[in-house]
């Protein structure tokens, strides 16, 4: 008589599985550590954040943290879903006891897994180079971490469930692109143009920035930008819900 | 829950599905399945028999929960399969038409994965040796050929040891040896009593495979039988029988069928090659042979038979492979 293995041993093995393989893709590993660690140090040796913080790697550090996790669960885990939905891969995986809800309870145990990694990579670097943050904003910072990771998985599904992934590679790369430029994520948005700031500040990358600097920078609860990015949550799920095309 | 033994494993009845919207429809839905009735019992294999674009996938698709439906009646093991749980998807083996495998995966490590997800999973080591896997079992998927990816892809359907198994093409681009392989192993699985479903439009596979046939044309159930009942035509049509026979290319057949003969369709199917098909009886054998002496030919060969599955195929979808 066949029987499924316990939903945990389930979910936990998936979440294992995507996350070995988003680390095996040089690609995604060049997104996911080399790019956030290149722009740390390129924000610590110019003197685009200065006038703002204590220093400058107390400045760039939250937003570095805030840039992982949009490289992993918007543009890597996009693209990744994008292809296995491609390949059939999403609707095999469904037909298996691991299940549809499965799958995406392992995608985002995939991304939180990478993301402490990068985390962890980041921290010590940033440590090295002279980084204090406010350890009372520590546990809010993870939080909103957390959430805001979830919020870009929600949005890279919704991206790699309703279009070609050629077109989510394109999509997901330049948003990556934009947003870290100019989204508030890195660079606050007070350091970008006034005329764009209304909008720049509802984006989920400047809140997810803006929580976390809050939090590492001046140890205060951001709520503003927490509920922005629990909008972006709730929009982000429904979208998917409702348009996600598994095949 | 536990279905009785000699209950179907899977029964569909007045399925319907429409997809779209079609871009090239001005957004408007197609329905690509009106009235599909299909019924697999266990120990047996059930064949879906369809032209490229009948719905054979769809209706296996729907029938493996992975499509919601527009209206009629699924049960598979007793439950709607779109609302499956684990419990029901663990006693389904899938085996997609285009394999559903990740291209970097490796194929070893992938059977270990989906093997997790089974409380006592068949061995890998027992499917790798079984399916001749063991060849290329830490290959790169996205390297493999179209005959191994397939092997590959009824290991994965096969490791949480199903009570049905769904093979959607399961030859398709097999070359002979994993054919042998693979209809062997079906055979195998049919004799241990799990309720095999596949789909295909090579006629030589049902003929070989299949304990019971349903046709579909067009998204609706159009035949359904053993492959014996169905080439043997029994019912309202009486005997049909195919003659083929060959002799100097261009006879006149139409004369032929025009006399004595006009209740059978005699073609020139290919040069040279003659068919004669219908209620062949006795007395128009001895038309023939008389028609032959007339026209002083002396067939080359002259072979007879009742129809095949491929004519019961043809007979229903159009006489043309669509």
């Amino acid at each position: 008589m066949s029987a499924p293995a316990s939903l945990p041993v389930r979910i936990l093995n998936q979440g294992r599985y995507e996350a070995v393989m988003m680390l095996r893709n040089g690609e995604q590993l060049i997104l996911a550590v080399v790019l956030p660690l290149l722009a740390m140090v390129a924000l610590v040796v110019t003197p685009l954040l200065d006038g703002y913080g204590t220093s400058r790697i107390n400045m760039a550090t939250p937003g570095i943290f805030a840039l992982c996790a949009m490289s992993t669960a918007f543009t890597g885990q996009g693209i990744a879903t994008g292809f296995d939905r491609r390949y059939g891969v999403l609707r095999y995986l469904s037909t298996t006891p691991l299940g549809r809800a499965g799958l995406i309870a392992g995608k985002v145990i995939a991304v939180l897994a990478v993301l402490l990694i990068q985390v962890v990579l980041v921290s010590v670097v940033a440590l090295l180079i002279g980084w204090r943050p406010e350890l009372s904003g520590l546990v809010p910072a993870l939080l909103q971490l957390f959430l805001g990771a979830i919020a870009f998985t929600a949005l890279g599904l919704l991206v790699a469930g309703t279009v070609r992934p050629e077109a989510t590679l394109a999509i997901t790369n330049l948003l990556w692109i934009l947003l870290a430029a100019a989204g508030g994520i890195i660079i606050p948005v007070g350091h970008l143009p006034s005329l764009l700031q209304p909008f720049i500040e509802v984006l989920p990358s400047a809140a997810l920035g803006d929580a976390l600097r809050s939090a590492l920078i001046d140890s205060q609860f951001n709520i503003s930008a927490t509920l922005i990015l629990l909008a972006w949550t709730i929009l982000g799920g429904l979208g998917a819900v409702r348009w996600f095309k598994w095949s | 829950m536990q279905v009785p033994i000699d209950e179907p494993c899977l029964t569909i009845k007045g399925l319907i599905k429409d997809c779209g919207p079609v871009a090239g429809l001005d957004g408007k839905m197609i329905r690509v399945l009106a009235g599909v009735d299909f019924t697999a019992r266990r120990g047996s294999v059930t064949a879906l028999l369809g032209a490229n674009g009948a719905g054979k996938t769809t209706t296996l698709e729907c029938a493996q929960g992975l499509q919601p439906i527009n209206g009629g009646e699924i049960r598979l093991l007793g439950q709607d399969p779109y609302r499956a749980d684990a419990h029901l998807r663990s006693r389904v083996g899938v085996m997609l038409q285009d394999g559903g495998l990740p291209p970097s995966a490796r194929p070893v490590a992938l059977l270990e994965h989906v093997a997790r997800m089974y409380e006592s999973p068949r061995p890998v080591a027992e499917l790798v040796e079984r399916l001749g896997i063991r060849s290329f079992a830490n290959t790169g998927i996205r390297r493999l050929s179209g005959g191994q990816k397939q092997r590959l892809a009824m290991a994965a359907a096969l490791i949480g040891r199903p009570e049905v198994l769904f093979l959607d093409e399961p030859s398709a681009g097999l070359d002979p040896q994993s054919r042998q392989i693979v209809f062997e192993l079906i055979e195998e699985l049919r004799a241990e009593g799990l309720g095999i479903i596949l789909t295909t439009h090579l006629m030589d596979d049902a003929q070989k495979l299949a304990d019971y046939v349903y046709i579909i044309d067009a998204g609706k159930t159009v035949a359904s039988g053993t492959v014996a009942e169905l080439t043997s035509a029994t019912g309202q049509q009486a005997e049909q029988r195919l003659l083929t026979f060959d002799a100097a290319p261009g006879l006149d057949v139409a004369g032929l069928a025009y006399g004595t003969l006009q209740h059978l369709e005699v073609t020139e199917a290919a040069t040279g090659h003659y068919a004669v098909r219908g209620a062949l009886t006795p007395r128009d054998l001895a038309a023939l042979a008389g028609w032959w002496a007339e026209m002083d030919i002396l067939p080359s060969s002259v072979h007879m038979a009742s129809r095949t599955l491929e004519d019961v195929f043809l007979d229903l979808s159009g006489r043309t492979i669509r």
